[in-house]
């Protein structure tokens, strides 16, 4: 991957998106589906961003690209706040999204040159038709998609092929950041792979950077230069992939990883799996103090009283653990 | 004699477009007590091949060739009525989507005591008590409580566990699990797979095992097939397969998964893009795909060939020695009908 420099070109500080759930004729409940999150994405960089359904992954994502007004929180992009409409309509020029369902994200009665380019009929981003047309066919080159496909529909394309159109769509304002959220999830593992690559290639070639959002542990470990584990709207523990793999000190981390089936039968035969009992508790009855606390098999009185705090145990390593240096 | 006889097994939908041979001549055998896993992409005809089993096609499908024998007995063109015998009794299957299994309006446990009266001969108060024995084996937490409950009011991995308990209340001696952990997330399919393979210990059932996760594979299952396009491609013990694959298809899907080894580097995919089962090439149906694909590869389907005594493969190049030398071409070689 390219050489990134230690300055990070996406801040995110204590950032919140409370959702209001009716829950009786005039009651309302805040659902905190992400509930004080704090981290850094460096340029050129990929960081994973992983952990259970519901946990609030896509909800930071899309909060990240103000997709979502943020409940409260900062989100610094290379340097400035992101705070006016202003700001956020140029913001939209160099972060972009690229969703999980190759199916229902692609509006079926446009050609896919007119969803490729429709970012840049939005942001008038050129001056004749022929530079538009042109733009468009770059784009597809850069997927891997044929010019010949211009004119086509969406729907008389297969899964990866779509998933590359959608692709195609994000990269068309030339930007700089891109959320992927589970891009490959709905693909075939031969498929699959053909687009990880592509990810890969395009990043060294463009200069990306990427949060990437997926539940396959595999997936994200191959292509993330750092990993962040998601439980109930908050950040259990961030750091390199190959640490978190090798040494995860969160306790839901451990057990999150030594679920992972590894497809090798020697292996697997060998691993230690952490059993966790339970299930997530719903965001709506997050528990007190440390989230995990309700599945966790260190918990004290401790982590039903104060939330632990999201700190940075070794160099680039974060956890939110009180008792974390104990356990481990 | 195998508990479970396949063989030429053919299934086809007829659509408007066209016949579908979503299963297109597959053979084997499960033995008692075993764990087959059965891989391959999406459309492989993995559902089709468990559909087949139960007889449970939908309407426009049918099985138009082969036999299907369960402890000897035929079970093609055998008829409803054993196949209502079969379905529960013998051979239990459970879905990706719990919900497909499971009556929103019933309680879990009127679901479960209505599967158990159907097919033992119980009386309702027996059945009460298998039924909560049955949750307590997976794992449900106060199963008197939750008899009473309705399927929503369950988690997603609590429901599958339910569903689990149902089909194997009735002992049976087959269970098919359909994708049945693709849906939950990591934790929840590792609670999910120590449960099947703990009960297939202590049950002594086999379990076909379908699934499109190599890791699912890896750690579940004795015996692997390896599908693409309706036909197997190989089969063989899950070492023989992950570690010494003969089939270009399977290599292709080993190399196309992240594992510790790719990390940082790009992955070897296959080219190309899934198969039409609308428009099946005459030889082998990953030619298209097939960096390493013959002349004879085009023309003619390759046969199951025999590696060793837990290895077959349908792929030519095991003998591409003898094709070089030509001593087997295709206008020769006509075993193949
Ligand atoms: N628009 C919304 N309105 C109300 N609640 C929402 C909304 N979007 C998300 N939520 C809730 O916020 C929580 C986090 O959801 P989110 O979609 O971020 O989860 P996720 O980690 O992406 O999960 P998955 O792995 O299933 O995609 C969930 O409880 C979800 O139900
Ligand atoms: N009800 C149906 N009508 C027509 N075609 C079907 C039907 N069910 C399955 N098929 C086709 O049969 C093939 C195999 O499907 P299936 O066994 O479900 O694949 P998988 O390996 O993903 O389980 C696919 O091409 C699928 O489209
Ligand atoms: S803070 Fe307490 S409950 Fe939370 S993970 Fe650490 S030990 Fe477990
Ligand atoms: S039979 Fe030929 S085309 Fe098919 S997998 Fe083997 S080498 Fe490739
Ligand atoms: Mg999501
Ligand atoms: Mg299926």
């Amino acid at each position: 991957m390219s050489e990134m420099t230690r300055k990070p070109l996406v801040e995110v500080k204590d950032l919140k998106k409370y959702f209001d759930i009716n829950v009786g004729m005039f009651k309302t409940l805040p659902l905190k589906a992400v509930d004080g999150v704090s981290f850094d994405i460096y340029r050129g960089e990929t960081v994973g961003l992983v952990g259970e359904s519901g946990c609030g992954k896509t909800t930071v994502g899309r909060t990240l690209l103000h997709l979502y007004t943020p409940t409260s929180g900062q989100i610094i992009y290379d340097g400035k706040e992101i705070k006016t409409s202003a700001d956020i309509h140029e913001f939209r020029k160099k972060a972009t999204m690229v969703f999980q369902d190759p199916y229902s994200s692609l509006n079926p009665r446009m050609t896919v040159s007119d969803i490729i380019a429709e970012p840049l009929d939005i942001h008038k981003m050129y001056s004749s038709p022929e530079e538009r047309r042109q733009k468009v066919l770059e784009l597809m080159e850069h997927v891997g998609l044929n010019s010949e496909h211009a004119s086509r529909y969406a729907h008389e394309f297969s899964g990866g092929q779509r998933q590359r159109i959608g692709i195609a769509r994000s990269l068309a304002v030339n930007p700089e950041f891109i959320v992927c959220d589970e891009p490959v999830s709905a693909l075939d593992v031969s498929i699959q792979a053909q687009v990880i690559n592509m990810f890969g290639e395009l990043q060294d070639k463009l200069g990306l950077t990427y949060l990437f959002i997926a539940h396959d542990l595999l997936v994200v470990r191959h292509i993330s230069s750092r990993i962040a584990v998601m439980y109930l709207g908050k950040m259990v523990e961030l750091t390199s992939a190959a640490e978190i793999y090798e040494r995860p000190l969160h306790p839901y981390s451990k057990a999150l990883m030594s679920a992972v089936p590894m497809p090798d039968p020697k292996i697997a035969r060998e691993s230690h799996r952490i059993p966790l009992s339970g299930d997530i508790p719903s965001p709506l009855h997050a528990p007190s103090g440390c989230p995990f606390r309700t599945r966790c098999a260190y918990a004290c009185e401790r982590c039903a009283m104060e939330v632990p705090e999201f700190r940075e145990i070794e160099k680039d390593h974060f956890v939110a653990c009180h008792r974390v240096e104990e356990i481990n | 004699m195998a508990l479970l006889e396949i063989n030429d097994l053919r299934t086809s939908f007829f659509t408007d477009a066209g016949e579908v041979k979503a299963v297109n001549g597959i053979s084997f055998q499960l033995d008692h007590g075993k764990v087959l896993g059965i891989v391959g992409e999406s459309g492989s005809g993995k559902s089709v091949t468990a559909y087949s089993i139960m007889q449970i096609l939908a309407s426009t499908g049918k099985i138009v060739g082969g036999s299907i024998k369960l402890d000897g007995q035929e079970l093609v063109n055998a008829g409803e009525k054993t196949m209502r015998k079969v379905r529960g009794n013998k051979v239990s299957i459970i879905f990706q989507d719990p919900m497909t299994s499971l009556n929103p309006t019933h309680t879990i446990g009127h679901q479960i005591m209505e599967s158990i009266l159907l097919h033992t001969g119980r009386n309702k108060k027996q059945a009460y008590e298998r039924a909560v024995e049955m949750l307590r084996l997976v794992n449900i937490n106060e199963p008197e409580k939750r008899m009473k409950q309705y399927p929503h009011e369950l988690s997603g991995g609590m429901r599958q566990r339910v569903v689990i308990a149902m089909a194997l209340a009735c002992e049976p001696d087959i269970l098919i699990a359909d994708e049945p952990t693709t849906a939950l997330d990591v934790t929840i399919q590792a609670q999910i797979l120590d449960l099947m393979s703990s009960l297939q210990k202590e049950l002594g059932m086999a379990i076909i095992m379908i699934t499109h996760d190599l890791g699912v594979v890896a750690q579940m299952c004795d015996e692997v097939i390896v599908m693409y396009a309706g036909s197997i491609c190989e089969q063989g013990t899950a070492d023989e397969i992950f570690y010494n694959p003969r089939h270009e298809y399977t290599k292709g899907l080993m190399r196309s998964i992240p594992t510790a080894g790719t990390f940082g580097q790009r992955l070897s995919p296959i080219a190309g893009t899934p198969i039409d089962l609308l428009n099946l090439p005459a030889g082998c149906p990953f030619a298209p795909r097939c960096d390493a694909a013959m002349k004879i590869c085009i023309k003619q389907k390759a046969d199951r060939m025999i590696l060793n005594d837990c290895h077959y493969a349908a792929c030519w190049l095991n003998v591409k020695d003898k094709i070089e030398s030509g001593e087997l071409s295709p206008a020769k070689e006509d075993s193949n009908e």
